[in-house]
Parts: structure tokens; sequence; C-alpha cells
């Protein structure tokens, strides 16, 4: 009983701030009266006229579409170059600098040369742009991860004589699949921060060029309601991202709790 | 079956050589147990690394069957001393048992029943679901033990196994050392710090010296078969081998050859 009310207060808790704040924006912006700051409840109400679901088809499902694509595209390139620079030395003396310097690269900085590289301020654009910058925590993660590998399972691998292949699916990958997957949750939070970028810059559709067109013309409750919707996206998503991670990372958990590291 | 001649092996190169290995040469017969003993800091895990061949020697070779070891070969498994970093997480025990097994030329049923046979014969079978780090140090090294069955080896080398489990599943994981030897007819090499292991488990023992090392004496070990953790321990010979073993480890030269006391009581 006494465990179950400890719950319902750390529940409670993490509930109180959030709603505590909109009470006070609520009851701040409507005394103010600028137009700047409409209250929480005019923004829900323009968030339920635009998204809900008037432009969802049009604008929210293609920047989710370019988040998940360029998140899945820039994870699945930034394992298979890690794989290899994770297990050689050489591979890594030449990719390093490489490396180093793309990831410290700002984004908006390579989004002129994106568009006019790829010709289009269309999906390829966004998706392979978002992909671009997704790589980076990943491959960084991976590489780590490798080079983490223990030399017992290493010397294991070769007393038993598995072949490159198999090390690599069976003992490699999962190994490291910790770490990758903690470069993975950082590349899903920046493909959104990326998206909104993108699409702010460059777009004829999305969460981000709603944005754009509602600042510009002076449509501030749409505005907010975009504003709401890329965090609320941004949540939901790591969100997910973190249930999927508790079932694929079952056993690192309770390997962790029965080894003393 | 296994020769090892005259395998060195330094570190560094220039003035700051270290050379852990000066010459080792010995050999084991078919179906032999041998254990390698020696002070701590030795070179014993070295040693086993070069003929395993994980490790190539500076100088000299290990011969398996007539071939010279450069790699791995397919008819030798490895138990090393860290289970819980020798066996993988994420794996179950079938899995991991599994795993030597999947790269080999054998229909799906033939690696099945090979995964249940080596768990049973350690007796893990209710644990073939369970994840490595569910079960206790000593069932984990049973697991690794079972991987390595699995992988029918004609020779099994055992790099301090036991040496991180307690005193009396130790007991229990020498005995079963010494039944799937009988049973599954296999050769073992056992590296061990522990003299009452080796004169347990062993036919021979190699008695090595400190570093730069070489083999002091190889020790044969009259003692009747099978062995028994309390039988054998209370023998009079088990008391005067160990001893002989344990001056040689210390430098004590005065000791007797332990020849001249065995042959007394082994029949009782």
């Amino acid at each position: 009983m006494r465990g179950r009310s400890h719950e319902t207060v750390k529940v409670a808790a993490e509930i109180v701030v959030p709603i505590a704040i909109v009470v006070v924006w609520e009851l701040w912006a409507r005394s103010a009266d600028s137009q700047f700051w409409p209250p929480p409840s005019k923004i829900v109400q323009e968030f339920n006229d635009l998204w809900v679901f008037e432009q969802f088809r049009s604008d929210v499902v293609p920047s989710l579409m370019r988040i998940l694509l360029g998140f899945g595209i820039g994870s699945a390139v930034g394992v298979a170059i890690g794989v290899p620079l994770g297990m050689s030395l050489w591979a890594r003396k030449f990719a390093m600098p490489q490396i180093e310097y793309w990831r410290a690269m700002p984004p908006p900085a390579l989004l002129p040369i994106s568009v006019l590289l790829l010709h289009s301020i269309g999906n390829l654009q966004k998706v392979s742009f978002i992909a671009f910058f997704c790589i980076f925590p990943v491959l960084l993660n991976t590489i780590d991860g490798i080079r983490g590998l223990d030399p017992t399972l290493v010397d294991t691998a070769r007393a038993y004589g598995i072949p490159a292949h198999e090390r690599i699916r069976r003992i490699v990958l999962p190994a490291a699949f910790p770490q990758i997957s903690a470069g993975m949750r950082i590349s899903l939070s920046l493909a959104v921060i990326i998206m909104v970028v993108a699409e702010y810059f460059s777009s004829t559709s999305g969460v981000g060029y709603v944005l754009l067109i509602s600042k510009n013309t002076f449509q501030l409750g749409p505005m907010w309601a975009a504003i709401l919707l890329i965090g609320v996206i941004g949540y939901v998503l790591n969100l997910a991202y973190m249930l999927a991670e508790r079932r694929m990372l079952a056993w690192h958990r309770g390997w962790r709790a029965a080894t003393p590291q | 079956m296994l020769e090892i001649s005259d395998v060195a092996k330094s570190y560094g190169s220039g003035g700051k050589v270290t050379h852990a290995l000066r010459s080792i040469s010995f050999s084991i017969a078919e179906r032999e147990l041998v254990c390698v003993v020696g002070p701590s800091g030795c070179g014993k895990t070295t040693l086993l690394k070069c003929i395993a061949g994980l490790m190539r020697p500076t100088r000299g070779e290990v011969v398996l069957h007539g071939k010279p070891v450069t790699a791995p070969p397919e008819e030798m498994a490895v138990v090393f001393q860290e289970y819980n970093r020798s066996l993988m997480p994420w794996s179950t025990v079938r899995n991991n048992v599994l795993l030597p097994l999947r790269h080999k030329k054998l229909s799906k049923d033939e690696r099945t029943r090979l995964v249940e046979e080596s768990l049973e014969a350690v007796g893990l079978t209710r644990f073939i679901d369970h994840y490595p780090w569910q079960l206790s140090g000593g069932m984990q090294q049973r697991v690794a033990i079972a991987r390595a069955l699995a992988y029918q080896p004609l020779i099994l080398l055992m790099d301090e196994p036991f040496a991180s489990v307690d005193a009396q599943t130790r007991g229990d994981l020498e005995d079963l050392v010494l039944r799937v030897r009988d049973e599954f007819g296999i050769t073992i090499l056992f590296v061990t710090h522990d003299i009452d292991e080796s004169v347990y488990l062993s036919d021979r023992i190699v008695v090595l010296t400190h570093a730069p090392t070489v083999v002091k004496e190889v020790v044969r070990v009259e003692l009747p078969s099978p062995r028994d953790q309390i039988a054998t321990k209370e023998l009079p010979e088990f008391a005067t081998q160990r001893a002989y073993v344990y001056r040689l480890i210390k430098h004590d030269t005065t000791a007797p050859a332990p020849s001249t006391l065995v042959g007394e009581g082994l029949h009782d």
C-alpha cells in the first residue's frame, strides 16, 4: 500500500509542473492580451483546427515521413561505416579527421549546397539532409561500442573459428548495440530539429513550412500550434524509441544488474 | 598428439624486451589430462594462447596431429577463466552453445542434438532457455564447457577455468571435467595455479619456473582412478605428490622424488 501511494506521489510530481506552467501562462496571456502570446486555450483551439485533421495529411505526414526515413537511412549508414572503422585502427586513422570535420558542421551551413546539389527542395533533398546529420551520433557510438568489445569474447570467436560475417552479426553488433542504440536516440531527436530547419528554409509542405508561412503572415495562433506540434512529435518519438529500446535491450539491463561492473 | 617444442615468447623490442617464455617443450598423448602449473606471472596464459593458435610464439612450434598450429585449429576448443565474459549475455544458453556449430557443416537436427547432449552432459538441460547471467558462476562455466564439448574437439584447452568459483563448486566442476574426459574421450590441457587441483586432475603435471619460463619438471601423478574428492585427497600419496609439486614451484631443491614414495597404500 505504501509503495503504491509512493508511486502516485511520484507521478503527480511529474505532472504538476507542466500543469502549473500552462495555468500561469493562460492567466498571464489573458490579462496581457498580447497578439504575440495567445493563451494556451486558444493555441489548443488552433491546434485542433489546423492539425486534427485539416492539414494532417498535407503537412504532418510528410514531416513524419522525412524524419523517420532520414533517421532510418542515417542510422543504417552510420552502423555500416562504423563497423569497419571500429574494427580497424588504420581505417580510423584515415577516416576520423573527415568525420570530426563534417560532424562539427552546423546543419544550416550545408542547406544551400544540399538544395543546389540535389536540384530539389522536395523529399529527396529533405530526407538526405536529415539522414546526413543522423549518421554521426550513430557512427561515433558504433565505433566506440565495437572498440569496447571484450577481448575474451574476441578470443572465444577466434578459438572457435567463427567466420567474419557470423562474428559481426552474432558478436560484434549485439555487443555494441547498447551504445549504438544510445547514438540512435540522439539521432532521432536530431532528425526532428533538422526536419524543422530544412522545412523552414526550403519547402512547400511540412510542419516547418507551416511555421514559416504563419509567422510571415502574422497568423500567430497557427504559428504557436505548429510549435506545439513540433514539441509533441519530438516527445512522442523519443518515448516510442525508449519503449522499443527497453524491449530490445532487456538482456542488457539483466546482465548489468547481475554482473558487478 | 600435441607436441610443444621450444616455444618462446617475448614482448617488445630493442632494449625493452620482456622474455615471457624462454623455452617450453612437452607433449601430450591421446586422452591424457595434463595440467600446467607454475608460480603466478610465469606466463601460463601466454603459453595457452600460443598452443591455441591465438598468439604466435616468437620461436618454436606447436604441432597437433602432425600439423603445425598457426591459427586456432578446428580440433581444439578453449574454455577461458572469465566465464561471464566469454559467454554472450544477449544470447540464451542454447544459442551460446550453438554459436561455434553454426558454421560447421552439420544438419539442423545434428546441431540441435549436439547442443542438447552437451548441455545434458554438464547437467544444464533445464536451463537451456535461460540467459547466462541468470545462472550462478559455476553454472556459467558449465555452459562454457558444454559449448566446448558441442564443438567436438579432440583436445580441450582450459585456462584456469575454476579460478573464480567457490571451493565446493570447484570440486564439482573438477569431477565434471574428469567425467567428460572419459565420456567424450577427449584430451585435456588444463592450466591452473592451484597445486591441489593439478594433482587431483592430472595424469601428468608440467611444472613451470618463474619468467623467463622453462619447464622445471614433468611430474607423473600416480593416483588411482577414478578420482574422488574425499577418498583421493585423503591418500598419503596425494599429500606427497602435492608437497613435491609445491616444493618444485617454491624452488625447493631438497624435495625427494615422488617415485620413492609411491607404491604403498594404493590398493586399499
